[in-house]
């Protein structure tokens, strides 16, 4: 089902959490909203489950306005970091919970959880306690509760923040499939950039209340609307240069990257070169100094201190031998960077 | 091995203290005990005789037309129960309220709570003992099950809310988004959480019934609503007719359920000093 956000404003006593904030999720899509702690997309997400009110503002779920109705009456499943599984029940009496609140046949709610059960994998789990579970299993459990009533929107409030790294990348995988299957539209909350890009049709990156850019993981990587934008995706993250462009574009050492075209006369500017974009044999070779090594396996993240204006990452496959301390003259290749203003906006 | 009999031996000196230190209280239970059943000549401490005596209280009253043991048994049952229920079921719709509604009051009702939890509620007898007098429940054992209930209830709601506070607001929240009502939510969800501070409030006011003393005495003096520990005091304060023996074996009569509730209930008891945090 679709969803729209128009104009949804929250505040709590004084304070304005949420300004005037639009969204469109469209049917069956997938959704992140990514930002750091505080930038308001919990709260976001509450509100559509109705355990916020909303202060200004409509939520369509279809066509149906529910921005006043109670959360009992908007049909959302809702999956917390916690899981928030009810411990006195085994498993299938909390995935049983909301068709039994609804007052359906018992035959009819045995059927609906081992369907859903069996979506999920954890059929052969039914009589156990959440206690008795992993945290993977517990999430699981959580998911089908979730979705065993068929709701109009699926919640997804940092699902994956309590799992160990492996844990994480299967359930992430695993969301992503079930969602899919059931073609069920979805909203996932998360600060971890890597989550987001990778399960996610599309992502809303949101700062202090508002979304600065919505759009296909790929576009906001290679298209950044800003600095704050850019330094948010990637890993490991882009660096930034202090830079001045004159007939040249030149670093904030003096260092020369070639002709400064359309942004001659700009005086103050900033670079932002990601790992990928910077190494042996790219563009204008600039003289620096490796200072950090990061062996990661596959490939070495170096971090090199150029010659007074700033340090930048470097991302090369294994085994180039380079160590700390030598000097290097790596280049930025000119075509993958990106301008932005001191105060942050694209050039 | 060897360093663990080292153990031992370092713990020698502070267990030879202990046992002096509890020694005089053992030799007093052990006494309190066997002189409910012998006679003891006075100025010796060696029992010379057997007799059940002490234990006639058991049969019939004690003076003709004074209560028998069972109806005060009886008395103090209702009374510590009922205070028990009372307080239990009250707390745990206050404590819920506090912990969890937005309701106009609750920084002052929270605020008061601590004050009256801290409040030596005793100084408030005589302005209880007028209110109860206007009411007509002077007397009564409605009335000081009233007042103990008012005055237990700070303590029982404190306790828990500390339990509701624990209980993660998520379940609740994933509860009202499943489709139930706050209601249900409270009753199906929540509560069950709360399980193990109910059990312990329920036994520990019914404990602080049980041995309740000052109320008992002031506000219903006369011998209908009289319970054990009035009557206990009774019998020694009555100086014609100080029978210690006979006080020994009332006392333990009326300390035996409190034994045998604290030795089947200790875990549960335990709960509550843990307000309610899982281990």
């Amino acid at each position: 089902m679709r969803l729209v956000l128009e104009g949804f404003t929250k505040r709590f006593g004084d304070t304005t959490v949420i300004d005037a904030l639009d969204l469109t999720v469209a049917d069956g899509e997938m959704i992140a909203l990514l930002g750091p702690s505080g930038c308001g997309k919990s709260t976001t997400l509450f509100a559509i489950a109705g355990l916020h009110q909303v202060d200004e503002g409509r939520i369509l779920f279809g066509n149906r306005d529910v921005a006043h109705v109670s959360p009992q009456e908007r049909n959302v499943g809702i999956v917390f970091q916690n899981y928030a599984l009810y411990p006195h029940m085994t498993v299938a009496q909390n995935i049983a919970f909301p068709l039994r609140v609804r007052g359906e046949r018992v035959v009819e709610m045995d059927r609906k959880v081992r369907e859903i059960a069996g979506l999920v994998q954890i059929g052969e789990l039914l009589e156990r306690k959440p206690a008795q579970l992993s945290g993977g299993q517990q999430q699981r459990v959580a998911l089908a509760r979730a979705l065993v009533r068929k709701p109009d929107v699926l919640l997804l409030d940092e699902p994956l923040a309590n799992l160990d790294a492996k844990l994480r990348m299967e359930m992430r995988s695993e969301i992503r499939r079930v969602q899919l299957e059931t073609g069920i539209t979805a909203i996932l909350v998360t600060h971890d950039q890597v989550e987001a890009m990778s399960i996610c049709d599309r992502i809303a990156l949101m700062k202090d209340g508002g979304i600065v850019q919505i759009a296909e993981p790929a576009e906001m990587y290679i298209n950044p609307m800003d600095r704050y934008v850019a330094s948010f995706l990637g890993n490991p993250p882009i660096a930034f240069l202090d830079a001045m462009a004159d007939e040249e574009l030149r670093l904030a050492g003096g260092a020369s990257l070639g002709a400064a075209g359309r942004l001659q006369g700009l005086d103050r500017l900033v670079l932002g070169v990601r790992p990928e974009h910077y190494g042996p044999g790219k563009g204008v070779p600039l003289e620096g100094v490796v200072v950090m090594l990061e062996t990661h396996g596959r490939e070495d993240l170096f971090e090199v201190e150029l010659a007074g204006c700033g340090r930048l990452r470097a991302i090369l496959p294994a085994g180039s031998g380079t160590r700390i301390g030598t000097n290097v003259n790596w280049g930025i290749d000119m075509d993958h960077i990106f301008v932005f203003s001191p105060d942050g906006r694209r050039l | 091995m060897q360093k663990y009999r080292g153990h031992h031996v370092r713990h020698w000196p502070l267990i030879a203290v202990l046992v002096a230190l509890s020694a005089p209280l053992v030799v007093m239970y052990v006494y309190q005990i066997i002189d409910t059943v012998t006679t003891t000549p006075a100025g010796s401490i060696i029992p010379d005789g057997l007799t059940l005596h002490h234990w006639r209280f058991l049969t019939g009253p004690l003076s003709d037309g004074g209560p028998t043991i069972w109806s005060l048994a009886g008395n103090t049952l209702v009374f510590a129960s009922c205070t028990a229920l009372v307080v239990t079921s009250v707390s745990l719709t206050a404590a819920y309220a506090l912990s969890r509604l937005n309701m106009p009051g609750r920084g002052f009702f929270l605020g008061g709570l601590i004050v009256l939890h801290a409040f030596p509620t005793v100084t408030l007898i005589v302005a209880v003992f007028l209110i109860l007098q206007y009411m007509g429940l002077y007397d009564t054992l409605t009335g000081v099950i009233l007042v103990k209930v008012a005055f237990e209830l700070p303590f029982g709601i404190w306790i828990m809310k500390g339990f509701y506070d624990s209980v993660p607001w998520e379940i609740e929240m994933a509860g009202v988004t499943d489709g139930a009502d706050r209601f249900t939510v409270w009753r199906l969800l929540v509560l069950p959480q709360v399980q193990p501070g109910l059990a312990a409030l329920l036994i520990f006011s019914f404990l602080s019934g049980w041995s309740e003393f000052i109320l008992p005495l002031v506000l219903a003096p006369a011998n209908a609503p009289q319970v054990l520990a009035t009557y206990l005091a009774g019998i020694i304060a009555d100086d014609r007719f100080a029978d210690f023996s006979l006080f020994k074996a009332v006392s333990i009569f009326y300390a035996l359920p409190v034994l045998v509730i604290y030795l089947i209930f200790q875990k549960k008891l335990m709960n509550i000093y843990g307000g309610g945090t899982k281990g």
